[in-house]
């Protein structure tokens, strides 16, 4: 970093990856989801409804360009094209701006079924912790949704909030976590329903002697009270699974486990793509559907 | 499906709750899009195909306000848009 150049703090990892294992050209059906999200964009591509590549990246000014490029990063690692995939569904909230969608799903659906996918068929609860808004969810043994709650309105409890909290506090957003858990005590949390507020406390409890990790604590337990408040007007039916990029921050999640006395099921997947997954599965169902009507028709 | 539309803020929480699985057969002919003095309803369908009652979007977030005028203090003893649902699948939070 040169003098005067200013660090993004909030800036997260982007990641691209296929499964060099699988051999997508013997594939019957190839679908892709892209879910273009406030914050981040993700485009997952699926062979025979088996996860096989992601590229998850920042969202830019303009939701078709950030699907474009999105898709862009797992077609130019696999050498796939566009007409090479069957079909795809667009889901986030630019969802209606993808332009080479077949359809549009909404983020709800679309992470019931990634949910289902990456935690198993016993997954009941789903929490989405995403960069602008915060989705509690209840779904069935296939991933359809029985029961949801959105929270919209504020920044509070979401993604944003947290990177605002890691500028402010000039460190990592990935280390910001870890840092939570090593305080004296844990402190009280800030300002729950406000993230310019729970801001404005923040830069109070720093003036006011607390270490930068207490008040990253403070911050962390502030977004596990209100996602809980909001998870508990539906209640919570185990197993429970975390997606979003909160889900990466282990500060937020051991919280909120600990108010709810729940684990969160583990998964080996990013927790970023479920949104994107649950698109493309649903796009090899439909697709799966389609020749079947067409088999039906034919004999 | 259970679909809960609103917010919380620092005022409280307003939600209204549609329970889909009533529309999709809706015994009360659609009466919420009429009962509602705002006009807050309307028929989308949904991610799985089915024709249900949604709050629209534009009204999602101002629940608190908007639905005002149909609580006690707005001289209405209950509140049209569940009165109207017969099937009881409308319900207020607040």
């Amino acid at each position: 970093m040169t003098a005067g150049e200013k660090k993004e703090y909030w800036r997260w990892e982007e990641s691209c990856w296929t499964d060099d294992s699988k051999n997508w050209r013997d594939a019957k059906i190839i679908t892709a989801g892209i879910d273009v999200g406030s914050v981040s964009s993700q485009a997952v591509v699926c062979v025979d409804g088996e996860l096989y590549g992601y590229n998850s990246m920042r969202t830019g000014n303009s939701s078709p360009d950030s699907a474009t490029n999105a898709l862009k990063g797992v077609l130019e690692k696999s050498g796939m094209t566009l007409t090479d995939i069957t079909y795809v569904i667009g889901t986030g909230y630019g969802r209606v701006n993808v332009p080479f969608a077949h359809k549009a799903i909404t983020e709800i659906a679309c992470h019931a079924r990634g949910a289902n996918y990456m935690g198993g068929n016993s997954i009941r609860t789903i929490l989405d912790m995403g960069g602008q808004d915060c989705k509690a969810i209840h779904c069935d043994e296939k991933g359809k949704v029985t029961n949801f709650l959105m929270n919209d309105k504020c920044a509070a409890g979401t993604g944003r909030g947290m990177e605002v909290i890691a500028d402010l506090m000039q460190i990592p957003i990935a280390e910001l976590g870890a840092r939570s858990f090593d305080v004296d005590e844990e402190p009280q949390a800030v300002s729950s329903t406000c993230v310019v507020f729970a801001k404005s406390e923040a830069l109070g409890l720093l003036k006011a002697g607390y270490s930068k990790n207490k008040v990253i604590a403070a911050y962390c337990q502030a977004m596990a009270e209100r996602v809980v408040s909001l998870i508990e007007r539906i209640g919570v039916e185990d197993k429970f699974f975390i997606t979003g990029g909160i889900a990466k921050n282990t500060g937020v999640v051991r919280r909120i486990e600990k108010l709810l006395g729940t684990k969160a099921a583990e998964t080996k997947y990013d927790s970023q793509i479920a949104g994107a997954l649950g698109a493309a599965l649903f796009g090899y169902t439909l697709m799966q559907k389609q020749g079947a009507a067409a088999a039906k028709a034919a004999a | 499906m259970i679909a809960n539309y609103g917010y919380k803020d620092g005022s409280g929480e307003y939600y209204i709750s549609i329970d889909t699985d009533q529309c999709i057969a809706c015994s009360a002919q659609r009466a919420c899009l009429t009962a509602c003095p705002k006009g807050m309803f309307e028929i989308i369908s949904d991610d799985y195909d089915e024709e249900v009652a949604a709050v629209k979007p534009n009204f999602r977030r101002s629940l608190g306000f908007d639905c005002s005028d149909c609580k006690p203090v707005g001289g209405y003893t209950a509140l049209p848009c569940s009165s109207a649902c017969t099937p009881g699948a409308i319900k207020h939070s607040w």
